[in-house]
This record gives structure tokens, C-alpha cells and sequence, in this order.
């Protein structure tokens, strides 16, 4: 027991990163799985975080209420912008959620009730392994269970072949804004549960960068399933870790794997689809 | 037998200068298979977009069933009963005929989110029903060994015939068919002559565009001639055959020729 105590003093850090980092990969998966590109994963996850670190610093408001703020709040942001920017296809989306990352990053950095660049400092520990794990779980099932159902097919159609997909019955509009607010609510608690475990959080955590590292987590493991993304997101979380030896060269090697990875694996490292009901039959 | 079921009345559409459709009256009568014809440009696939809802009407009324669907999107007005193809095949390619046929089955499934997560038990029971559902279907269309290959690999008769079932897996009251002869070869064009007489003998009520004259000739009730956007005939086959402002105005001497001796 103490061997297993002292491994998880040592790698907690390490250990909730996997578990933040595999909720981010799956609010990743949702759009995704829709056929539409989100940037907006890291500034959900911000808002999250934020929203979450202020209650509990300020007013002192018990934690389950925090992680319900924490995961409406990114809820309504997604709904303001994906009224306008859903029922046009292709880039706007991703345009829009790109701008809101900037936006709250500039918003964080002048504003005096976050505490500008420095952020805010001595959140108490609130969200242990435990949970993180727990609500990493909960999600797994509960998209295992979505995918084997008809509205996993839908979600599938509606990636293939949009037009098909509304000839077929498929209520575009309500699946796109249900894809990207649950999206938002899974960054929302990713970003409440990580505040709560680092006890620090700053404007630069939220950027373009994160933005990006969130997508390779689902680029990396693939589409074809939940587990997938949450794969990615456990391969390019523990790398930088195994490449520690090479200093300065492991975001080299970690930059060509996501290249080599998206040139040779297209469909990412975990290529069989969740098997529907019946489907096997 | 003389129900109408899809009424449109005046009903016109025009982009920019053009005016694709031209206060167009068109009744169909439920239990029929109508043929919708005309030239190219004559504005067949506008009013077919415009019943199914792809395109927007600039003016006119289209009902189904005696309720009004125009600003329905497509997706609603299949809920209506309104099921179709596209003369470009669009199918789900990476999935299984047999799970295009379950997507097209979406609108009658029950089960809401709370129950999909709450009980997988019932979710299990719903989707296995389906499936037989769907099996039933690809079995209509004479694919049933083919329900577990992907739809994309499908030969191009086959696909056609996987769409038609996807469509008919909504339980379409009227089923809108897009040019379904097209590519296909004179054994392929009978045999899909022969399963739409059995989709109409289901109950299922069809308007069908198409350029094959043969076929249309052979399996419509009733046929309206399109051309410039206005109807300029309506009537049973043999009348439109006889028609000289059909035959003249649209259909030219040498086709004229051809329907004469079918």
C-alpha cells in the first residue's frame, strides 16, 4: 500500500492531467463526430475553469454547485454562438470559436476579477483523482452507450452526407447544437475539475496552443469511437513525460509523431468503429 | 381511389431572372405512381426540390395530405410523410447497407437521450427490432445479401435500389424518386420497373421525375409535361403519347417516332 500511496503522491500531477486531458479529448470527439471543427475546446474549458475558481474563491459556494456553474456556463456561451455561425457548413465555426478564444483570453488578461495575467492563485483542492476518473468514466459510458444507439447513427450520417442525413429525417440544427453545447459542458469540466487539482490557473493555459493540443488528442486516436480521442489524449499526454531525456528535442519528436500519425493514420490509432446494436447480427 | 394527396396550386420559384418554375397546379393522387417529364431545363428537379423542401418557393402552396409544408425544412417534412432519392445517388458509404437502412428509419425510432443512457435494456430491444425492420426492407428490394457490405462498394444498380429502401424506411406517404433510371442498363431499368409496381402496391404513392420515356410510359397512372417551367400536358400515358403539343413543342419528330411504337 504505501508503494501505491507513494506512486500516487509522486505522479498526481501526471495522473489528473490524464484524466483532465481524456474529458477534453472526448468534448473534442462530440463535434467531431457531428463533422464539425470546433477551436473553441480550450476557451470552453477556460470558461469552465474561470467561472468555477470564482464562485469557489469569492463566494465560497459548495462544490457541487461550482461544477454545475462550471459546465452551464460554457453551455450558454456555445449556444450564443452556434445559433448564428451552425446553420452555415464549413469553416465558420471553427472562425467563431477561434475568436472566442481570443476574446477570453483578453478578456482574463484587463480584467481585475480574475486577476489579469497572473491569474487566479490558491484554489482549494477540491476535485481529487477519484473524481476525475469517475466523471472520465461516467462519459466513456455514457457515449459508448449514445453510439450503439439510433442517435450515434444519426451523428455518423450526419458526418458522411449532411443533405442525406435531412432527407433521411435527421434534425440538423438541434443534433449541431446539441453536439457543441454538450462539447462545451465536458471542456467546461475538464477546465473546473483541473482549477481544483492545480489550485492555479492563468490566461495562457486557454490559448490557441491548447486549442490545438485538444484536436491532436482526436486527430492522434481517431473518430471511430470514444475511446479513441481518450487514447490520443493518454499517448500525447504521458509522451513529453517518456521524452523528458531529450530536453529541448521531445516537442520535435512529439510534433512529427502528430504528423506522421495524420499522414499515415487517417482514421488515428484506434481504427475499429463502436459496433452498433444488432449491427453484427 | 381519387384522394389527392400532394396539392400544389400556383406555385412558382424564381432565381434571379429566371423563373425555374412557372405558377405550376399539380394534384397527386394518393395510390399512384405520377410521372413528372420534360426536357432538360424544363424545371423537373426545382419542383422536386421545392416538394421535398431543398429549395425555397417564391410563391404558391404545396400541401400534403390536405396540411401545408412549404418552410418546412427537409427533414420535418419527412416527418410529414415525404421521403425521397437523388438523381446523384447519396448514400452513407461508409456504413452498411443495412445501417443506411436504420439511418432512414430515425424518424419512427423511439427511445429519447435520458432513455438511451437510462435503459440500455429497452435501447437493446428497439434496435434489434429495427434491424428486423430493416432487414425486411433490404429484402423488399431483393438486397438482402448484401445487408452487411459497406453501401459504398455496392454496384451502382444496388445502391440505387439501398436509397430507394432508405427512403421507404421512413414510411413515406408519397415517395419523391429523382431521375432513378439514370445510368442504369435495360435489364437494370425492368427490374426497377418492376420493384416501384411493388413499392405502389404497399400503398406507397410516388411522383417520379425521369428521362427514360419507356419507363415512364410503362408504370405512370398519370404523367405532367414540363417545359420553360409550365406545364404544358397532363393526362394518362396514352394521352400524352397522343399529344401533338407534347410531341411537337417538346418531344421532337424522332422521339415522337420512338413512342409510337413503345
Amino acid at each position: 500500500m504505501a508503494q501505491i500511496d507513494d506512486f500516487l503522491w509522486t505522479y498526481q500531477n501526471l495522473l489528473a492531467s490524464l484524466g483532465v486531458n481524456g474529458l477534453l479529448a472526448l468534448s473534442m470527439y462530440v463535434v467531431l463526430a457531428i463533422g464539425q471543427l470546433s477551436l473553441g475546446q480550450a476557451a470552453f474549458m477556460g470558461l469552465g475553469a474561470y467561472a468555477s475558481a470564482l464562485l469557489t474563491l469569492k463566494l465560497d459556494a459548495p462544490f457541487p454547485a461550482v461544477i454545475a456553474a462550471s459546465m452551464l456556463v460554457p453551455a450558454a456561451v456555445a449556444l450564443v454562438i452556434g445559433a448564428p455561425t451552425l446553420r452555415l457548413s464549413g469553416v465558420y465555426l471553427a472562425l467563431a470559436t477561434v475568436s472566442l478564444g481570443e476574446i477570453l483570453r483578453v478578456v482574463l488578461v484587463e480584467s481585475d476579477l480574475t486577476g489579469g495575467a497572473l491569474g487566479l492563485s490558491g484554489i482549494p483542492e477540491k476535485a481529487g483523482l477519484p473524481l476525475i476518473f469517475a466523471c472520465l468514466a461516467l462519459a466513456l459510458v455514457a457515449f459508448t452507450l449514445i453510439c450503439r444507439s439510433r442517435i450515434g447513427r444519426a451523428m455518423e450520417a450526419i458526418r458522411e452526407d449532411e443533405i442525406a442525413a435531412s432527407a433521411s429525417g435527421i434534425d440538423l440544427p438541434a443534433y449541431k447544437m446539441a453536439a457543441l453545447v454538450a462539447s462545451a459542458m465536458l471542456a467546461g469540466l475538464a477546465g473546473a475539475l483541473n482549477a481544483h487539482i492545480s489550485s492555479f490557473i492563468s490566461p495562457n493555459e486557454y490559448g490557441f496552443d491548447a486549442a490545438v493540443t485538444i484536436l491532436s488528442f482526436a486527430l492522434l486516436g481517431g473518430i471511430g469511437s470514444p475511446f479513441g480521442p481518450v487514447i490520443g489524449a493518454f499517448i500525447l499526454t504521458l509522451l513529453p513525460e517518456l521524452l523528458r531525456p531529450l530536453h529541448d528535442y521531445r516537442l520535435v519528436v512529439n510534433g512529427l509523431i502528430i504528423v506522421f500519425a495524420v499522414l499515415f493514420m487517417p482514421h488515428g490509432l484506434l481504427v475499429w468503429p463502436i459496433g452498433r446494436i444488432g449491427a453484427k447480427a | 381511389m381519387t384522394r389527392p394527396l400532394l396539392q400544389i396550386s400556383g406555385l412558382s420559384v424564381r432565381f434571379g431572372g429566371l423563373t425555374a418554375v412557372d405558377r405550376l397546379d399539380l394534384t397527386v393522387e394518393a395510390g399512384a405512381i405520377h410521372g413528372l417529364i420534360g426536357p432538360n431545363g424544363a424545371g423537373k428537379t426545382t419542383a422536386f426540390n421545392l416538394i421535398a423542401g431543398a429549395v425555397r418557393r417564391s410563391a404558391g402552396e404545396i400541401r400534403l395530405d390536405g396540411a401545408p409544408v412549404e418552410g418546412l425544412p427537409p427533414y420535418a417534412r419527412v416527418r410529414r410523410g415525404l421521403a425521397r432519392t437523388f438523381q446523384n445517388i447519396r448514400l452513407f458509404g461508409e456504413m452498411t447497407a443495412l445501417e443506411n437502412i436504420l439511418a432512414g428509419m430515425h424518424t419512427r425510432l423511439k427511445g429519447s437521450l435520458f432513455e438511451i443512457l437510462l435503459r440500455p435494456d429497452k435501447t437493446r430491444r428497439v434496435e434489434r427490432d429495427a434491424v428486423t425492420e430493416a432487414r425486411a426492407l433490404l429484402d423488399f428490394v431483393g438486397l438482402a445479401a448484401v445487408a452487411r457490405r459497406r453501401a459504398g462498394e455496392l454496384s451502382y444498380g444496388d445502391q440505387r435500389r439501398v436509397e430507394i429502401a432508405r427512403a421507404l424506411a421512413a414510411a413515406p406517404k408519397l415517395l419523391l424518386l429523382d431521375e432513378p433510371a439514370a445510368g442504369m442498363n435495360p435489364a437494370e431499368t425492368r427490374a426497377l420497373s418492376e420493384l416501384l409496381q411493388r413499392v405502389k402496391a404497399r400503398g406507397v404513392t410516388v411522383l417520379l421525375v425521369e428521362h427514360d420515356m419507356g419507363l415512364v410510359m410503362r408504370l405512370c397512372d398519370k404523367i405532367t409535361v414540363l417545359n420553360f417551367g409550365r406545364k404544358i400536358a397532363e393526362g394518362a400515358p396514352r394521352e400524352i403519347r397522343a399529344d401533338r403539343q407534347v410531341i411537337e413543342a417538346y418531344l421532337g419528330a424522332e422521339s415522337a417516332h420512338a413512342l409510337a411504337s413503345p
